[in-house]
């Protein structure tokens, strides 16, 4: 029982961030390595600021920001500079793990007596002593729900619409008089936004920052959107970003299960064969549209 | 409303792979004009479109569209009054996006992509009406992804999405080229027919010399970055198949295939 709380949690915190890996590789088809760095940078920005005293919910939204800032920083390269996609994501994602010691001061912040989004007096004065150990899952949950619908109303609107264009056909974009650079950085913006909210989540559950929490986190990214999407490929009546989601538990449960049978050691070797595995199974293919203009 | 004045494009500027393809080369274009362009492969023609459209740079000239100077401004800019046709049939359109998604995002074009409901259940009915003209049923598949569609109703989308806002000008860029004879034929009605309705002035490159004869108010014949032929009005109707075709052989042997 303790475990299945423990891999829905970790899940669904995972699976945000897998939301905004979803945005970079699956709508717009560019393979996002700031993600590494993005995630710890919203624990970055979330421990100094709850050290300092700040509303651990308020973190939220500055993590977010401070995600996106980034984001628009490997997009500028790529789409300004010229930068090919996968090299302008190392540039970030290097750059970040600096600043992300800078922002926090140190690679290691305990938060173990602060207050959190799962932990505060405010929580404590109207929720009974006996929900307390559900009460992380049940607001982890309700963060990813929230998450998971503003994206999917957004996918919606005229912007939405555009943003998926871009990635299906970014000649399109351009007839439609629109600068194909500018939607591509909107995206990045976007899912290094969520990648960095994830982050925030993580660190306040986790109850620390430390500097290499990022590294393999567009390993669990990517393998949950695969999982997710290819799982109910067929099953057009749920939303991909429902799958998405669905996905990143499922990864969390098989990694669970392995880390059971293995030494903590064998962690990577067991993450790296179940990515291998996940993407042969699901054998993915690459469908574009070649532009000859 | 379009002049292109002493256009010059290298191609490889500055290596031993020089190549001059357009050497002051003018060309102007009226209102409500529809000019079929022919011609050998690397004749120019395509070159000449990505010219217009600002696809590609041009090292010397000036590209004046109603008067307005738009050499050096960016394509996507000038998107917002030109619209095109390509000769691959997926690149006028999102393949992982419905027949509905799409048709909404060409009806905004020139517009602000805001954080409005992208479907307008409005215009539905408008663009099932658009759609039921071109005769292929695609306005009972509104939900179908795009992707899944023929070429030929995949170009047919294209044409339809490209000229559905106002805009000055179409360009069509071997536009019937990918499909089979019949579907091309179809597609070509339905290019003429909303050329008319919408008396767009239309640039439309073929190789298929009877859509040339046959098709527009004006026949132009390119060569090695030239203008060999330029027939309109009168002159125009008189031309047949067989004159272009050759003329078209002699410009073959000049250049010895």
């Amino acid at each position: 029982m303790d475990l299945a709380v423990t891999i829905l949690e970790q899940g669904l915190i995972y699976g945000i961030l897998a939301l905004g890996v979803y945005i970079t590789y699956k709508i717009l088809d560019f393979p996002d390595l700031t993600v590494d760095g993005s995630f710890p940078l919203g624990a970055a920005v979330t421990a100094t600021l709850i050290v300092k005293g700040v509303n651990p919910y308020l973190t939220l939204l500055i993590s977010f920001v401070a995600g996106a800032l980034a984001g628009v920083c490997t997009g500028l390269i790529h789409v300004k500079f010229k930068v090919r996609d996968l090299l302008s994501g190392i540039i970030m994602m290097t750059a970040l793990w600096t600043i992300n010691l800078r922002v926090a001061g140190t690679s290691n912040v305990p938060l173990f007596s602060k207050e959190s989004i799962f932990n505060n007096d405010m929580l404590k004065s109207f929720v009974p002593e006996s929900m307390m150990p559900y009460m992380t899952l049940i607001i982890v949950l309700i963060l990813t729900m929230i998450v998971k619908i503003i994206l999917d109303l957004y996918l919606k609107t005229k912007s939405g619409l555009l943003l998926r264009a871009v990635g299906d056909n970014d000649r399109l974009v351009i007839s439609l008089a629109k600068e194909d650079g500018n939607v591509k950085i909107l995206g990045l913006a976007l899912a290094n936004g969520l990648v960095s909210l994830a982050g925030s989540v993580f660190c306040q559950e986790e109850r620390v920052f430390e500097i290499s929490m990022g590294t393999g986190a567009i390993v669990i990214g990517l393998a949950s959107v695969i999982i997710g999407t290819s799982l109910f490929k067929k099953m057009t009546v749920i939303k991909a970003t429902t799958s998405v989601l669905i996905g990143s538990v499922l990864y969390k449960a098989c990694v669970a299960i392995a880390i059971r049978n293995f030494e903590p050691q064998d962690m990577k070797l067991i993450t790296a064969v179940l990515f291998l595995v996940i993407l042969i199974i699901s054998m993915e293919r690459k469908k574009k549209v070649k532009g000859n203009a | 409303m379009l002049e292109l004045k002493g256009i010059h494009k290298y191609y490889n500027p500055g290596t031993v792979n020089e190549m001059c393809l357009f050497d002051n080369f003018d060309l102007s274009v009226q209102k409500g004009e529809f000019i079929s362009i022919v011609g050998s492969n690397g004749s120019g023609k395509t070159s000449l479109l990505n010219i217009i459209c600002g696809s590609i740079p041009v090292e010397a000239g000036t590209i004046k569209l109603e008067g307005k100077d738009i050499t050096r401004e960016k394509e996507f800019k000038r998107n917002r009054r030109i619209g095109r046709v390509h000769q691959n049939p997926a690149m006028g359109t999102c393949p992982n996006m419905t027949i509905l998604e799409n048709m909404s995002l060409a009806d905004n074009k020139g517009k602000f992509f805001g954080l409005s409901r992208g479907t307008n259940k409005t215009r539905i009915d408008a663009y099932k009406e658009s759609l039921r003209q071109l005769g292929l049923g695609l306005e009972d598949k509104l939900n179908v992804k795009v992707g899944s569609l023929s070429g030929g109703q995949r170009q047919a989308m294209a044409l339809l999405m490209s000229t559905m806002t106002p805009i000055d000008f179409l360009i069509l860029d071997e536009h019937t080229a990918a499909l089979d004879p019949k579907t091309a034929d179809l597609i070509m009605e339905l290019t003429d027919k909303i050329v008319r309705e919408k008396q767009l002035t239309t640039i439309m490159v073929t190789h298929n010399l009877r859509y040339a004869v046959e098709y527009g108010t004006r026949l132009m014949m390119m060569h090695q970055g030239e203008c060999i032929l330029d027939k309109k009005g009168k002159e125009k109707e008189e031309v047949s198949v067989d004159t272009i075709l050759s003329l078209f052989n002699e410009i073959s042997i000049e250049c010895g295939n």
